[in-house]
């Protein structure tokens, strides 16, 4: 059960990309925000069967990933991780759709498998693209954003909430959890009576946690929202970031770029 | 799917923003967070050795009521989006309508017809857990339909909700059982915490709004979802949730059902892989095939240019990056 600490730190990791100070990290977040979105509803508007128009979208991340300074191999193995999930979900589809899609040679390739190999292209693009905003933002700048862009203010205090106070009650959580397991000589996992009680204590002290921050940020004069110093600026750099991206997209949704490179290629040897 | 939790959003904010208990904001962030940390422990099911842990959707609502429970669950839902891609951002707009719309919204009236106003432990425990049961019910009926309108799988919608159904009523079960070891140790020490939502503090806006709520999410769901969720974690999640929600892990029985139920429509549809076409290579039926398969091979070759490209192209920046202090 490394496993509460682990998830913490990766958690950190994460978290920490986004201190970085490139071009990147210092746009201002609504056009990340905006850009990560028309990316996404651009990829998830492709017709199930399509795969080739797919990959060149592969670009949008990587280009950022090197452009932001960020560790490719590590934010690839966190997509990696993610894409069983998503090959789970495709699996269903070669068993119920197995029309003749792609003859390659000898080899028929049926429309389930093409169309599993999407769900699982898209998966890995869509959460690509969430872990590389996310990389280079932060959470906290990403609320912000949002609430400019419309978002309740509300929720926006939730968020920040939970965001603040995640590390601590994991940290908590993840003690008690390392105390049970050192006491219950090898036994993997509690039982269910000793789960409710832990758990059930956990919720105590939280209860008496929340408590006390609320005095405490009462003291300090907390009137409903973070005060926020905002720094961000939508100027030229934005606007130039967004439209960019975008006419990119909007090609790439209308022309499949990788069947135009391909058949520049195998047309020049044929 | 968006939409509907999207507007609860905006209706369940406004709400709290109306009748601000100033005590509300940090109670929801910091058990937003308690949330986290009570599902990153995991606990042996009792009979099928396998483990799970709490989903916590109930717990809260019964805590904070819908409103701040809703905007906590989602909260939480979006945290694990982006952080732990749970699920995905696509299909946040259903997870948030599973998870939080349906035991805040739907479930809760129930809870409080069952509980009634001052109930003894007995009666209280049967109701939390009959809550549990049917969010999760609810849940998973959610899911399947969802899947069904996204039509981004080809299960079909009737074994696909003989899968669910049976697996959530499990899970329903000891999350109910959690909830009511949690709930009761929490009632045994700090009775106060509970009174809140037995005596009616929340109040939810009459039926009306419910029904209004109810009439907008089958219209979303029937018509926008159809675009908003033809999407690859639209699925994910189904089967994240599967795995996810009490999380099973190998060996237990449920995997078995799962097994079985994979078996018996592998068996039904006779499965095979599609035999290929096994004709003499001669240079009509080559000819045929190369007219098919010139944009096939050519998007072949294309992709995997592409993504060669791809996989550069962070070094190719990076190296750049590095040089140019240098120069």
């Amino acid at each position: 059960m490394t496993s509460i600490e682990g998830a913490l730190l990766d958690f950190k990791r994460l978290d920490r990309l986004a201190a970085g100070d490139t071009a990147l990290h210092r746009l201002d977040p609504r056009a990340k925000v905006i850009v990560t979105f028309v990316f996404i509803v651009t990829v998830v508007s492709f017709g199930r069967y399509e795969l080739s128009a797919l990959v060149p979208f592969f670009l949008f991340p990587a280009i950022l990933v090197g452009l932001g300074n960020l560790p490719a191999g590590y934010l690839a193995r966190k997509v990696a991780l993610l894409c069983p999930f998503a090959l789970v979900i495709g699996l269903f589809n070669p068993l119920f759709d197995r029309a003749v899609a792609l003859q390659l040679g000898p080899l028929a390739i049926s429309a389930g498998w093409i169309s599993c190999a999407s769900i699982v292209v898209r998966a890995a693009l869509t959460v690509g693209a969430a872990f590389v905003l996310l990389a280079l933002t932060g959470f906290p700048a990403i609320c912000s954003a949002l609430e400019r862009l419309g978002l309740p203010g509300m929720f926006v205090v939730q968020l920040h909430f939970l965001y603040r106070y995640i590390f601590v009650l994991g940290e908590e959580g993840g003690q008690a959890s390392r105390a049970l397991e050192l006491r219950s000589f090898g036994a993997k996992r509690p039982s269910l009576a000793t789960y409710g009680s832990l758990v059930g204590h956990l919720l105590l002290r939280t209860w008496l946690r929340a408590e006390r921050v609320h005095r405490a940020m009462l003291a300090r004069g907390f009137s409903g929202a973070f005060p926020t110093r905002t720094v961000g600026r939508f100027g030229m750099a934005e606007a130039a970031f967004v439209a960019g991206w975008t006419a990119f997209f909007l090609f790439l949704r209308l022309n499949n770029g990788a069947q135009l490179l391909g058949s520049l290629l195998t047309g020049h040897f044929s | 799917m968006w939409a509907t939790s999207a507007a609860t959003l905006a209706y369940s904010s406004a709400k709290l923003r109306r009748d601000f208990d100033e005590r509300v904001p940090p109670l929801m962030g910091v058990l937003g967070a308690f949330l986290f940390a009570a599902q990153m422990i995991n606990f042996t099911i009792p009979g099928t050795g396998s483990s799970g842990h709490l989903a916590g959707g109930i717990l809260l609502t019964i805590l904070l009521g819908p409103h701040a429970a809703f905007l906590s669950i989602a909260s939480v839902l979006v945290v694990q989006a982006l952080f732990f891609a749970d699920g995905g951002l696509l299909a946040l707009g259903c997870n948030i309508f599973n998870m939080a719309f349906v035991p805040a919204f739907m479930v809760f009236p129930l809870f409080r017809r069952l509980a009634g106003n001052a109930p003894g432990r007995l009666r209280l425990n049967v109701a939390i857990l009959a809550a549990a049961l049917v969010a999760l019910q609810l849940g998973a009926f959610a899911v399947v339909l969802e899947t069904t309108c996204s039509g981004i799988a080809t299960l079909p919608f009737a074994s696909f909700l003989l899968m669910m159904q049976p697996i959530h009523l499990a899970i329903g079960v000891v999350e109910g059982l959690v909830t009511v070891a949690v709930l009761g140790l929490a009632q045994k020490a700090r009775p106060d915490l509970l009174r809140g939502s037995l005596e009616g503090r929340f109040d939810l806006g009459g039926k009306r709004v419910l029904l209004a709520f109810l009439v907008a999410a089958l219209l979303v769901g029937g018509g926008l979802s159809r675009y908003a969720s033809v999407l690859p974690d639209g699925l994910e999640w189904a089967v994240g949730k599967l795995t996810g929600k009490t999380e099973l892990e190998a060996s237990s029985g449920v995997h078995a059902a799962l097994g079985a139920v994979q078996n018996k429509t592998a068996l039904l549809s006779g499965y095979q892989l599609p035999a290929p076409a096994r004709k003499e290579p001669g240079p009509a039926s080559e000819k045929a095939t190369a007219a098919g398969s010139g944009t096939g091979v050519a998007g072949v070759v294309g992709a995997v240019l592409t993504l060669a490209v791809a996989c550069f192209c962070p070094y190719l920046f990076r190296g750049r990056r590095r040089t140019k202090p240098e120069i």
